[in-house]
Order: structure tokens, then sequence, then C-alpha cells
């Protein structure tokens, strides 16, 4: 008697599983993990929007880890996360490398950067969107952690926080022997 | 009533007209080409559309790099890879075959199979069910 209702019962309580084990990992864009870790941050030459003519190299960077972050004027979140940025610019964390991303005109940017101040070693311009791609950015901003070989250690998706900070970057930066030579 | 229904009709026959990629090839290889990648590559900002589908700033960037790398030759798995390589397998609509998304692939089948199973039993034993029972069925005594 029992026996007949076991069966039924063990399947519906393993679908039950596996459908609540998915649904609670079904992937959102801010924790999709990033192909990019663990291999090497890909190389660009862009405009360099801090000296209008010349371009700009992330090449020059490595022998030390640095952030990229990935902004726009147009982006609503990169100005509440801007503050943050500046906190970790003057206490000389590591250098920030901006990526102005699809900013379609310099003087937006310059004007951002006069009024809430600039946190960035340098800034790349991506007018077209092409090197986002490369890195495979979806939506601004997003923070990447580079070590001193070049490789891409964590992504952020969404804005820097104090915690998030704490929690993520500060551990990969002090404790990895090689992010942090 | 019938206002209401003109209205829906021309809503719908209006539909169409926003369709927003008007990419155009020289060759109709590569136009077919670019119309099925654009359309099994997941916009990576809505998540739940393709690239072709989406309004969105980003779908209409990576439209465009589809749109390059079809125009450079490349076949549609070299263009998937390039994809792959930056955003993840989680940009492909259809999983890779692959080892490990073999189950996903096979598991509709081993499911269908289950079903078969077990309708295969519980047929057999209706039917041996309806041999065994030779008494009359109670109240039906016929006319």
């Amino acid at each position: 008697m029992m026996n007949r209702f076991l069966l039924p019962l063990g399947v519906f309580i393993l679908l039950a599983v596996v459908l609540y084990v998915g649904v609670q990992n079904s992937p959102d864009r801010e924790h999709l993990r990033s192909v990019l870790i663990g291999k090497p941050a890909p190389q660009f030459t862009l405009p360099d929007l801090m000296n209008p003519g010349q371009t700009l190299s992330n090449a020059q960077f490595k022998g030390k880890p640095y952030l990229l972050n990935v902004w726009g004027t147009w982006c609503v979140t990169c100005r509440v996360e801007h503050p943050m940025l500046m906190q970790l610019a003057q206490k000389q964390a590591v250098p920030i490398i901006g990526l102005n991303w699809k900013d379609e005109d310099e003087s937006l940017a310059h004007e951002w950067l006069q009024e809430f101040g600039n946190p960035y070693t340098a800034i790349a311009q991506d007018k077209p969107g092409r090197e986002a791609i490369n890195w495979g950015v979806t939506a601004a901003p997003e923070t990447f952690l580079v070590d001193a070989e070049g490789i891409v250690q964590y992504r952020l998706a969404g804005a820097m926080t104090p915690e998030i900070w704490e929690k993520e970057f500060l551990p990969r930066i002090q404790g990895n022997p090689t992010v942090s030579r | 009533m019938r206002a209401l229904f003109l209205s829906v009709l021309l809503a719908l026959s209006v539909a169409p007209a926003f369709a927003i990629d008007i990419t155009q090839f020289d060759d109709p290889a590569k136009q077919e080409q670019y119309l099925r990648l654009t359309h099994e590559l997941r916009c990576m900002q809505c998540l739940n559309t393709s690239i072709a589908d989406s309004q969105v700033d980003l779908a209409a960037d990576l439209r465009h790099e589809v749109r390059d790398l079809v125009n450079q030759g490349k076949t549609d798995d070299e263009i998937r890879k390039y994809m792959v390589d930056r955003y993840g397998e989680f940009i492909l609509f259809r999983p890779l075959t692959n080892a490990r998304n073999m189950w996903l692939w096979l598991a509709p089948i081993i499911f269908l199979m289950i079903g078969g199973l077990v309708a295969v039993r519980i047929l057999r034993q209706r039917a041996k069910l309806v041999d065994q029972d030779n008494e009359p069925i109670e109240g039906d005594t016929g006319r």
C-alpha cells in the first residue's frame, strides 16, 4: 500500500529539489562569471581621453595590478559609484584605468570629471564600444582587477562599494603574490 | 466591438514595420548567415531576447560585430567561438554539443524512454485486469 505512493513521492521530491536549485542558481547579469577570469587581459590601444591626439595602451600598466573601470556619462550607476572611486584614488590603492564607453562626445566626459573629480590614472576612449565587447562587458559600470602579470583576477558587474572592495578586491590584491608584486 | 477588433488587427499589421535591423548584404548566403546568427545569440543585457530582437545599444554593437565577422568570411562556428570567448557559453541560445552538455541533449530522449516504459506497463496491467474480470458489473444487467 505504502509502496504505491513512495516512488511517485520520491520522484516528486527529487524534481522539486532539482528545480529549486535551478531557480536559485539561474544566472542574472551581475552574477554571471566572466570568462576572462584567469586569462590574459585583452590588449588595447585606444584614443587617450586626457591627451587628445595620443593613444593609450593598457600594456604600459603591466608589472603591477590595476583596475579597469568601464563607465560613461550616460550611466546612472556610474554616477552613484563615482565617490567610491574617488576614495580609492585618494588611498592610492591601485591605479584605476578608465574605459570611457560609448560617450558620444569627449566634452561630456571632461565635464563629468571636472564636476565630480577624476579618480582615473588614465582614460581610454571607446566610442564605438568595440573594446568593451572584447572584455565581455554587458552594462556599465563594470570593474576588472588585472594582476601584475596581466591576468584578469576578478570582474565586478555593477557599482563598487566599500563592502565589495574589502571583500572581493582587497584580498585578491594583497593575498595573491602574483597580484601584489 | 467592431472598432476594437479593427484596432487590434491594425496594431498587429503594423508590427513588422518596427523590425529594427536593416543590415543588408550583397551575398544572399551571407544575409542568411547573419540572420541565423543574430537570432541565436543572446543579448547579454536583457538576457531573454536575441541580439536580433533587442533594441538595447549593446545588442546593436554585437550585431555590428557579427556583420563584420560575416563580411570577413568567418564560419558560423568561428563567430560563435568569438562570442563565447568574450561572453561565455551563456551567450548561445543553443547549447554546444560537447561532453559537458551531453546530459542536456540526452535528457529529453531519456525522459521520453522512461515515459514510454511507464505507459507500456500501465497498459499491460489494464489489459490483464480486463482479462481477469469475468464478473458482470454491478447494476449492469443489460437490456
